[in-house]
């Protein structure tokens, strides 16, 4: 068994990317991710790898544009304002076919807004944020340990799909201190070949890496290959964690953050004798519909809690149907929901 | 068991570093164990606090409502905290800079004179080691000598070594500075 370790959540993405494989990062600083950056500062050089702190968000999206399509792993990572300016960059890796990952550790907005948590870009990974019929797979930690195992999984995942894939933490969960054991780093050898790749077309006919194709009939083939993707995606990537669910009457939906502060609130409920559980989506994107739907059917009420005035309770509302009340409890602006604020909300709703 | 405790008061007091300390040690007792800091401008010269849940099953919230104990080091930390403190539970004060007398009835209020002892012992910096020794003597939540090792190894990780004999007083004298 590997050494549990005491790290913090940022620390430990940028550790677990750099197991996983991660050949060349590109980053420009921000708050409340920065420990993120200094990690892969301190280490990338030392093991002969690539670290750019570049002139500006725009120029590492697009630096990690060309790594990915030279084929190897890499990585970007920033806090909400600094991913708005990644969102150019991010559709055109998604309709080139490359894979990426990129990390938005959350803060409040919109605009400046300010360095504590939030969970208020949640519209933005996972319906789009830049420009075309494309989509991340996007995945939400809840707990430093998780954010060590999805990070290595967004790497498999990019590759095996050629998407880019979203971290997508906040400054509670990039902030906070917690024991983790860290996985073993991977063989780069092991890593499947990307005949893709443009290495140099010594030998071989060249590899071409666009998004862009003038003939609309063209374009459309191009738009269907990924949409193929994406129902591949769909059919085989969704997770979630269901809890004290079975006998529930009332099932809290939450995810990242405040899903684990609402795990508080569900042991509280329980204590005082309310069925209430936790639906928790890993993948937002592709979102768990039928197996939320599942659950709507035998519970009288799904309550959304969120950072955020309500992005991700449209999901949820789309997966229930109408079969069950979907109440909606959120915070902004920096503002944390506490395992006591939740279940007041929960004794407002359950029966 | 579950236990929580709010570490609280001006930056450079080392309030984070206690509490990553004690999450350290907790960690190493066997425990479950998160340490979430306030962050941001705030910690600029006003105040920082920082929150360790230490508990034998995975921990849920960082975020607690009514912690079991707080620690204050200074007096808008005692304004800010003591009405949040569990029934029943703890609040360290530091008797050396906080002038007023914990209002609530229902808590057990230990006043340390924190500054007085750590000046005692040579070095005002150990100011949240004493503190820490002080909480420990009061709750019991994790053995003071994981403390001590895991003080000891934060230390000398970070290339501060020598200061090591230090703090392992500075913890002794806030523990027996709690009857």
């Amino acid at each position: 068994m590997a050494e549990r370790q005491l790290l913090r959540g940022n620390e430990v993405i940028a550790e677990a990317a750099i197991r996983a494989g991660c050949q060349c990062y590109f980053a420009y600083p921000i708050t409340p991710q920065a420990e993120l950056l200094e990690h892969m500062a301190r280490n990338m050089p030392r093991l002969g790898r690539t670290f750019i702190q570049a002139e500006s968000e725009v120029a590492a999206i697009n630096m990690v544009y060309g790594a990915a399509s030279a084929g190897v792993r890499t990585m970007t990572s920033s806090s909400s304002p600094g991913i708005s300016l990644k969102m150019e960059g991010i559709s055109y890796i998604a309709g080139s076919n490359l894979p990426a990952v990129i990390v938005n550790v959350v803060r409040g907005g919109p605009g400046l807004g300010n360095i504590a948590p939030s969970q208020c870009d949640y519209f933005q990974a996972t319906k789009g944020g830049g420009h075309g019929d494309y989509h991340m797979i996007v995945l939400a930690p809840s707990t430093v340990p998780e954010a060590a195992v999805l990070t290595t999984l967004a790497f498999d995942l990019a590759d095996l799909y050629r998407t880019p894939v979203m971290i997508l933490a906040d400054g509670l969960l990039g902030q906070m201190l917690e024991p983790v054991e860290l996985p073993d780093p991977i063989d780069p050898a092991s890593l499947p070949r990307k005949p893709w790749a443009t290495t140099g077309a010594v030998g071989r006919d060249p590899n071409i890496i666009l998004s862009f194709d003038l003939g609309p009939e063209n374009l459309k083939r191009m738009n269907e290959t990924l949409q193929t993707k994406y129902r591949e995606i769909r059919a085989r990537e969704i997770r979630y964690e269901e809890t004290d669910v079975a006998d529930a009457d009332l099932v809290i939906a939450a995810y990242g953050s405040t899903a684990r502060i609402a795990k508080s609130a569900v042991r509280m409920a329980r204590a005082e004798g309310l069925k209430v559980g936790l639906f928790r989506p890993i993948t937002v994107w592709p979102f768990p519909y039928d197996a939320l739907r599942a659950v709507a059917d035998h519970v009288s009420t799904v309550l959304t809690v969120e950072m955020s005035a309500g992005q991700m309770w449209e999901d949820v509302r789309l997966a229930v149907a109408e079969r069950a009340a979907t109440p909606f409890y959120g915070e902004m602006g920096g503002v944390v929901p506490t395992p006591r604020n939740i279940l007041d909300e929960v004794r407002k709703h359950a029966r | 068991m579950e236990r929580s405790v709010i570490i609280a008061g001006f930056g450079g007091q080392g309030v984070l570093l206690a509490g990553k300390i004690l999450a350290q040690a907790g960690m190493d007792h066997g425990l479950e164990v998160t340490w979430l800091p306030s962050y941001g401008p705030e910690m600029r010269g006003g105040t920082a606090n920082c929150t360790v849940v230490l508990s034998d099953a995975p921990v849920g919230s960082p975020i607690v409502d009514e912690p079991d104990a707080v620690i204050v080091l200074n007096r808008p930390s005692l304004d800010k905290f003591e009405a949040a403190v569990a029934k029943g539970g703890t609040i360290i004060v530091n008797a050396s800079l906080i002038d007023r007398e914990v209002e609530r009835k229902d808590v057990v209020a230990h006043y340390v004179p924190i500054n007085d002892i750590a000046l005692k012992l040579g070095d005002a910096r150990v100011v949240n080691m004493v503190a820490l020794g002080a909480y420990l003597r009061a709750t019991n939540t994790v053995p003071l000598d994981a403390v001590k090792q895991a003080m000891a190894r934060a230390l000398e990780d970070s290339g501060k070594g020598k200061f090591v004999p230090m703090n392992d007083k500075a913890l002794d004298g806030g523990y027996r500075a709690v009857s």
